[in-house]
């Protein structure tokens, strides 16, 4: 039987995502362009018996998510630009007190008010650095209707196994297309939920990682009374300033991320023709299309032009953006902000070969034949 | 090589030009089993403004989500007709509302008039509907889907009361799309 | 005999970080005899603070507790609450905390009539910083940020609870242990959202810089201007000049309470399905 489909919107794709991934609780506030998910989860959510709420600002929508999350529930939220700036806090405080959850940022232009309607990429190194103090990040980077829905039950899975916030990065382009999307049935795609401790009650240590780098997480009211803070903390949860503690602690919770073994599981990369590229376009989310749609028209004109996108933006993909450094002549980072990854891919390329930029921030996408041009003058 | 069709509806915020756009996007991609796509621009405004829906119909996967070189092109104002009927490929189509595009751009493409906004309104008798006139008019005039996966995708985005409503509109743009061009 | 305690503190948590003469010990203490005549289940209760010298209270405490950001404490008690409407949710926090930069969590949390119980400390002062003054300082007092004075008007927090629609309001002090429990008791079985604010003392950052020579003299003021609700309504302005009300200042019963609300929304949308 053929599967379901429809043309739906990416925003709402997202939303659906979420859905069949069993995010039980939506905390959210109006903002263009990510309002779409907020309305899709307010209409869904009540039929599967989950909560849904409008809190009356960004931070309170974040920090209701980290409180739904605790009590147990599979939590989200949805913002764009000033409200991704809003959240940074508390997205710091998921990350040292591991409260798993998701945020969307639909990315449009800035800073500040800047042009809400309008697509931006900018936001990319504030999902890796917005909040303050030294952490793990994991983002994910869609580029299609299709993709936002697998990537967003993937970001679920990746915050209930990690325990930390995950966010899922699209630009208006694509939170606000349309496409054909097929709904994968039940059970077709990985759905992870957390681990639960297996402490008897009054034994259990929220942050004790004696048995692997991601410690279970209890849900209040599940017979574990424990405590959760934003303070630097002990194993047992409760405030400590030993400084063996606090570093160990800041360690794992990097660790738990960047270890190899789970860099292999959460990075996700697509390449297309790259096995005798000179020329790597390293792009991602909507500019990714546009760089696909050059690399076609580059081969048609004899020149060896391939592709390199990141599903996973963070964690970054350090070794397969080396490899690429000593194979091509060139890697071109075509991004909808004024060149924010491409200081990223210099680092790891070390100057193995030629690093260009192709930016753009007026509202209007990158099209192909800016991307050709840059290619064409690099080589 | 992939075959792409690129057909932007523009004109003013509120005039259902972005519906008109998922209407068609959802006859080819759903009806008729194509890849199309459809992306939409727009001001802060909630209504008036220029506003502009674009899509993509292709029998290959559609990377570009936005128009490159548009092969039909229709605007319903001035404004739209000044801000958005550009990048019009040689000898591709400009459908402008008769009545309110008095200044036609220049350029290596043919230009048609149909009064839409009237014909809404004293044909059909009611000017919510222009979008599906206009809708009709441009599968009329393009084929770019078949005239009854345009009408199966119409109904099945209007509600019950104003399915006939709109099925009038959707075949009187079609025939009058159909007359322009022959 | 003493009253138990212990039972309800975590053991190997005292001592506590408030300063000799705070009174938020008073308030714990009330806290934990509310609890118990409402025979919480200690496991079905998370207490949850903000930042702040009030906010370390739940961490005491021997309950499911979340010591959240700075003002948020009623955002994340309405995650909490909202996904699991079986649970006790009590907040706790100070004045600069829930009205200066939680007041908009605080104000909405009211308006929703969500199932919390808020003891709010007012202590008129941000003591864990040093003594900066709050929306609560009282005007022309002195704090380490209003060395001339205090130039601001002040907040009610009890009648910005009871405008922002919370539907059960009460008001003692830290020199009233014994009202503490009770209104506490009142705010847990009262169905909707609870606000008991407990004016208190700050020895360290208020006291000190304000002329009050002891503990005992800020103590002597919150009995003397404490006035109960019930004996104000036959006093005349000028008797009530400097004064405030305490005991039960506001008790509704007729607005429905927002989790039920929600439930019962789940309901009518899954069977009109």
């Amino acid at each position: 039987m053929a599967k379901k489909s429809a043309l739906v919107q990416g925003n709402q794709a997202c939303a659906q995502g979420a859905i069949y991934a069993g995010c039980k609780f939506f905390g959210g506030y109006p903002i263009t362009p990510s309002t779409e998910v907020a309305e899709e989860m307010s209409a869904m959510l009540p039929k599967v018996g989950g909560k849904f709420i409008q809190m009356e600002d960004e931070i309170g929508a974040i920090a209701s998510v980290i409180g739904a999350s605790l009590a147990g529930a599979k939590a989200l939220t949805a913002t764009s630009g000033p409200g991704f700036s809003l959240k940074q806090e508390l997205i710091g405080y998921a990350c040292i007190a591991e409260v798993p959850c998701v945020i969307i940022n639909v990315m449009r232009g800035g800073p500040s008010t800047g042009m809400p309607t309008g697509p931006g990429q900018s936001d990319v190194m504030q999902a890796r650095w917005g909040t303050h103090g030294d952490h793990a990040a994991i983002a994910l980077v869609p580029q299609s209707i299709q993709e936002i829905f697998t990537e967003t039950v993937r970001a679920f899975n990746l915050a209930e196994k990690y325990r930390m916030p995950v966010q899922v990065l699209f630009d208006e382009i694509v939170g606000h297309m349309r496409e054909r999307i097929e709904y994968p049935e039940p059970g077709e795609l990985e759905v992870i939920d957390r681990e639960a401790p297996t402490a008897a009650p009054g034994e259990y240590k929220p942050y004790d990682a004696s048995k692997g780098l991601v410690p279970p997480l209890a849900a209040f009211g599940a017979g574990h009374k424990f405590h959760v803070t934003g303070l630097n903390k002990a194993e047992d949860g409760f405030p400590t300033t030993k400084a063996e503690l606090v570093a160990a602690e800041e360690v794992r919770q990097i660790q738990k991320v960047e270890c190899e073994e789970a860099r292999a599981d959460i990075e996700s990369n697509e390449e297309y023709m790259l096995e005798d590229a000179d020329v790597v376009l390293w792009a991602y989310g909507s500019s990714a299309r546009s760089a696909r749609y050059a690399v076609n028209e580059l081969r048609k004109e004899g020149i060896k032009a391939g592709l390199f996108r990141p599903i996973t933006l963070w964690p970054f993909p350090v070794k397969r953006t080396a490899e690429l450094a000593e194979q091509a002549k060139a890697i071109i980072v075509p991004e909808m902000n004024l060149g924010q990854m491409i200081y990223e891919v210099e680092r790891v390329a070390q100057n193995k070969c030629i690093i260009d930029g192709v930016h753009r921030v007026d509202g209007d996408p990158l099209n192909p034949g800016q991307i050709m041009d840059k290619v064409k003058e690099v080589i | 090589m992939a075959q792409r069709y690129e057909i932007r509806f523009s004109g003013a915020g509120g005039q259902g030009l972005i519906t008109a756009g998922i209407i068609l996007a959802e006859a080819a991609a759903i009806i008729e089993g194509k890849d199309a796509l459809q992306s939409q621009s727009y001001g802060p405004e909630a209504r008036g403004g220029a506003s502009k829906s674009e899509v993509i119909i292709s029998d290959a996967p559609i990377d570009y989500p936005k128009a490159t070189i548009v092969d039909a092109c229709l605007a319903m104002t001035q404004e739209a007709a000044d801000k958005y009927a550009k990048g019009i490929k040689k000898g591709g189509l400009l459908l402008l509302d008769a009545d309110f595009v008095k200044t036609a751009p220049e350029g290596d493409f043919i230009i048609y008039r149909l009064p839409i906004m009237r014909m809404a309104k004293e044909d059909i008798g009611r000017e919510i509907v222009a979008n599906v006139i206009a809708l009709g008019a441009v599968i009329g005039m393009t084929d770019v889907v078949s005239k009854d996966a345009g009408e199966e995708a119409v109904m099945r985005r209007v509600p019950p009361a104003f399915k006939e409503l709109n099925q009038k509109a959707y075949n009187l743009g079609f025939e009058k799309g159909k007359e322009l061009i022959n | 005999m003493a009253y138990d305690y212990e039972k309800s503190i975590r053991p190997g948590k005292l001592p506590h970080i408030w300063c000799p003469g705070c009174g938020h010990g008073i308030v714990m203490k009330g806290l934990i005899r509310a609890m118990d005549a409402c025979e919480l289940d200690r496991e079905k209760t998370t207490i949850v603070s903000g930042i702040g010298c009030a906010s370390r209270l739940p961490g005491y405490l021997d309950a499911c507790t979340l010591h959240t950001a700075h003002g948020r404490a009623a955002a994340f008690a309405t995650g909490v609450k909202l996904t699991n409407p079986e649970m006790n949710v009590i907040c706790c926090g100070g004045d600069g905390d829930g009205t200066a930069i939680g007041g908009n969590h605080f104000i909405h949390a009211c308006r929703r009539n969500i199932n919390i119980t808020y003891v709010i400390m007012n202590n008129y002062i941000y003591g864990m910083t040093g003594g900066q003054f709050s929306p609560c300082t009282p005007t022309g007092m002195k704090a380490s940020t209003t060395p001339y004075g205090n130039p601001d008007p002040t907040f009610d927090i009890s009648k910005l609870a009871i405008g922002a629609g919370a539907t059960f309001v009460a008001r003692t002090t830290a020199a009233h242990p014994r009202e503490i429990d009770k209104l506490i008791t009142q705010g847990i079985k009262h169905k909707g959202m609870s606000v008991i604010e407990v004016l208190d003392d700050c020895p360290t950052s208020y006291g000190r810089r304000n002329k009050f020579r002891s503990v005992i003299d800020m103590m002597k003021r919150l009995k003397k201007d404490a006035v109960p609700a019930k004996a104000a309504a036959k006093m005349t302005p000028e008797q009530l000049e400097g004064k405030f009300l305490t005991g039960v200042l506001y008790h509704e019963t007729d607005k429905p309470e927002y989790t039920e609300q929600y439930d019962a929304l789940i309901k009518r949308v899954q069977e009109g399905a």
